[in-house]
């Protein structure tokens, strides 16, 4: 989830070619409240300054709750967030990539995350 | 990265452009909004916030989309605006202009993007970002521990605050505010919705610092959320706010005013506690007064933040009491000044007299429109209970499983502030006692005919010079052979075939009693009816019940409307002197000794068609009689709800305007005192309390 539509858009480009997956959208961490509990997800990119929550409470909240916590999840954000995404890191995100990031290195990053579900 | 192939890419391009033109419009306007704010002093974190992630955006945007001067400019404003943002840096309206004026080469660089030519405008942007780097200029750190570790945050809330959000908090603890936290549990279908009418409601009393969510009891269907919200207003008043919301509010840290609830004694209040007078009303995105300049919440309230201060005032309450003495003080040298002109009369001066009593009525015409005046600043309406009580209520039935239906009728009648805060708590009580031996079950009330929803009706008025509030339930009735029964048991009283059914019902409120066969956990600890009469009692008030079993009960409580100035009867007994408020004076009689009957060892009277109990008041202050008693009484009726009494008295003196003035610690167990008065010519009576009076004759049978 981005909060900028090009954001988004730039993200499912790279991702798309990867495998035959399913990429759902989201403005906002409430967004992906919404959508958790319908759909079955397997990997979540989110930012960390998001409009109504913050990406480091998303974590922590898909961290408490059973149903959720198994999911990894990347922040992506800029370098001046690099405290906060420590802070994320540590809240139990899998990954960080810093924005502008290297597409090459985004696709390998999920890749290997994605491999053993499959 | 220039690898522009694919129609993925294409798209995206295109989005970007478009959102890169919308993200230089919105901090063109937000940063104007800044500059005109520049000017109060004040800055609206929010805003601030919000340029700061726009910056963030373009830059990470432009980055992806390898845009590189529109990249590296937007960079270097990000940068600034995080420094200031976090408190690192300083603002002022000269930062803002240069901040104003690389938005406008930023829109002009985003505008050649499309077309492509953005080669010459290399040395602008480098002078540009120049010049904004002038501008940081970093604010020393004050070193020390971090406030925010004696907020006893939990550890999941504090791991997850951005390093923006914990310095917004320390900003608002180092402006003194108190940090809440507020706790909400929402269905998982329509929480955006209701999480953001709760902020809402946050934002007009603070600051929502961040907001955290997690799993509650009920992860498949709700998720809560813990809201950190820095405030300059007290735990009770956010707590009012929030009445409906079914939230907690929690205060963290730093103890403010708290107000607590104080059941028995009426507050004279101390001069530290602040409340406000005309209370906050449950509307969203109100905003409150606050004597401190604060920073406006919402950026729309931004420009006009000079001029749209809400118009309340909020007023120690120990002030307004003292207004109120001054008032009645004035009230009685009016009187005198008054007398004056009537002796003056006598000594011949008749000319001048009649002068000076045409100015002493003119005075005591405005006096007494300034008492009306400073009674009613004391008055809110009775409806600012409500409110708390139907969250009460809403728990109450749940904990209990039952179904019940609040009504209420009457929320504008007013009455003393003071009153209403005391009366609160009785009236919790009662419909504690309501719900839990009143409204049935689900399944009962479907044998029993009645609907699935149990209804607690609250009503309130004005009935002459008192307010009657009344708590009336469709439940279960109370059992008038079962209270005989108990009554007999504990050997309150001997033989009950005589007493009306009225009478019996006041066993309820004798200490001890009760009719629930098991005390159970909710009502049955702590408070029982005899408190909470001793509470409405101690207001000068009455409370009665009426029922009617199988079909509900109805406790009628009587209040005074205010405790301060009141019309007063002065009588004399046994050479001293009382005063009888004048509102339960329903009339005097002259007797003879020969009139009065006994019945059952009581004195009574026939006064029309009904017989009036008789209380001599020399017997109930037990003062011994210096003369013989005198052949002929005046006898003052007096009442309270549906109760009569007539007290016996050697002489009607006259009418007059008191101040009631309570009485210290020590008295607070004469019942049938309501206070002490100051009758201006330096003599001092007391008051009687009617309604204890009679409940006590009541009581005692006299």
């Amino acid at each position: 989830m981005d909060d900028s539509a090009a954001m988004r858009a730039m993200l499912v480009a790279v991702i798309e070619p990867l495998c035959e997956c399913q990429i759902v959208e989201a403005t906002s961490g409430f967004e992906a409240l919404r959508l958790l509990p319908r759909e079955r997800i397997d990997l979540i990119l989110t930012d960390i300054n998001m409009p109504d929550i913050n990406g480091l409470e998303l974590i922590s909240y898909l961290r408490s709750n059973p149903n959720y916590s198994s999911i990894p999840v990347f922040i992506i954000s800029t370098e001046s967030s690099l405290n906060d995404m420590e802070k994320g890191k540590q809240l139990g995100a899998a990954e960080y990539v810093v924005k502008p990031f290297d597409p090459v290195h985004l696709q390998h990053l999920i890749t290997s995350y994605l491999e053993p579900a499959r | 990265m220039s690898e522009h192939s694919g129609v993925a890419y294409t798209k995206a391009i295109r989005d970007f452009l478009a959102e890169a033109e919308e993200i230089v419009e919105q901090l063109a306007v937000e940063l104007a909004d800044l500059f005109d704010m520049s000017a109060s002093g004040e800055l609206n974190p929010d805003l601030l916030n919000s340029i700061f992630r726009g910056a963030h955006s373009l830059k990470g945007l432009a980055g992806m989309f390898g845009f590189s001067e529109v990249a590296e400019l937007a960079h270097t404003m990000e940068n600034l605006l995080d420094m200031v943002r976090l408190g690192k840096c300083k603002i002022n309206q000269q930062v803002i202009v240069v901040l104003i004026e690389s938005q406008e080469l930023l829109t002009k660089l985003v505008g050649t993007l499309a077309t492509g030519g953005s080669a010459g405008m290399a040395e602008e942007i480098a002078a540009c970002v120049a010049r904004i780097d002038v501008c940081l200029s970093p604010v020393e750190k004050a070193a020390g521990s971090s406030p925010l570790d004696s907020l006893g945050l939990s550890a999941q809330v504090l791991s997850s605050l951005t390093e923006y959000e914990e310095y917004r908090l320390t900003e608002n603890i180092s402006k003194g505010r108190t940090i809440f936290n507020v706790h909400a549990s929402f269905d998982l279908s329509t929480f955006d919705q209701d999480l953001s009418q709760i902020t809402d409601l946050l934002k007009s009393c603070g600051e929502v610092v961040s907001t955290l969510p997690s799993v509650g009891a009920n992860m498949e269907t709700h998720i809560d959320f813990d809201m950190i919200l820095g405030s300059e207003w007290d735990l009770g008043d956010v707590k009012d706010l929030l009445e409906q919301s079914g939230v907690s509010v929690t205060q963290l840290g730093r103890a403010a005013t708290i107000k607590l609830p104080t059941p028995t004694v009426p507050v004279a209040a101390s001069a530290a506690d602040l409340q406000t007078v005309s209370a906050p009303k449950r509307v969203e995105l109100e905003v409150p007064v606050q004597n401190i300049p604060t920073i406006p919440t919402t950026s729309e309230d931004v420009v006009q933040s000079a001029k749209s201060m809400s118009r309340t005032v909020r007023v120690d309450i120990g002030k307004l009491d003292e207004l109120m003495n001054i008032v009645g003080e004035l009230v009685l040298s009016n009187s005198t000044i008054a007398d004056i002109s009537v002796k003056m009369r006598t000594e011949g001066f008749s000319r001048i007299s009649i002068e000076l009593g045409k100015a002493a009525k003119a005075l005591e015409r405005k006096l007494t429109e300034l008492q009306k005046g400073v009674i009613e600043i004391r008055m809110i309406p009775v409806g600012q209970l409500y409110e708390k009580m139907s969250r009460i209520v809403r728990k109450i039935s749940r904990e209990q499983s039952k179904k019940v239906e609040l009504k209420f009728f009457g929320a504008e009648t007013e009455l003393d502030k003071l009153i209403v805060e005391d009366i609160s708590d009785p009236m919790m009580h009662i419909i504690r006692n309501a719900i839990d031996h009143g409204i049935e079950s689900c399944e009962v009330r479907a044998r029993r005919g009645k609907s699935e929803s149990g209804t607690i009706r609250i009503s309130a008025f004005q009935k002459g010079n008192h307010v009657v509030i009344e708590v009336e339930d469709d439940g279960n009735g109370i059992d008038i052979e079962k209270v005989k029964g108990i009554a007999l048991r504990k050997g309150l009283v001997s033989d009950v075939s005589t007493m009306r059914d009225r009478d019996v019902l006041e066993f309820i409120f004798l200490p001890g009693f009760s009719t629930s066969d098991a005390v159970n956990e909710v009502s049955g600890r702590g408070v029982g009816m005899d408190v909470v009469k001793n509470n409405i009692t101690a207001l000068s008030g009455m409370v009665d019940v009426e029922t009617r079993l199988g079909e509900g009960s109805r406790f009628i409580i009587t209040l005074p409307i205010t405790l301060a100035i009141i019309k007063a009867l002065i009588i004399s007994c046994s050479g001293r002197m009382y005063a009888l408020p004048i509102t339960s004076v329903l009339e005097s009689l002259i007797l003879n000794d020969s009139e009065i009957m006994t019945i059952e060892r009581k004195e009574v009277i026939q006064v029309r068609e009904t017989t009036l109990p008789l209380l001599r008041l020399e017997t109930f202050f037990d003062i011994r009689r210096a003369a013989e008693r005198p052949e002929e009484y005046y006898v003052v009726v007096v009442g309270i709800a549906e109760k009569r009494l007539g007290i016996v008295v050697d002489d009607l003196l006259c009418q007059q305007d008191i101040v009631i003035k309570p009485l210290g610690d020590s008295f607070r167990q004469s019942h049938g005192i309501a206070g002490a008065a100051d009758l201006g010519d330096q003599r001092t009576i007391l008051v009687l309390d009617v309604g204890g009076i009679i409940n006590e004759t009541i009581r005692s049978g006299s």
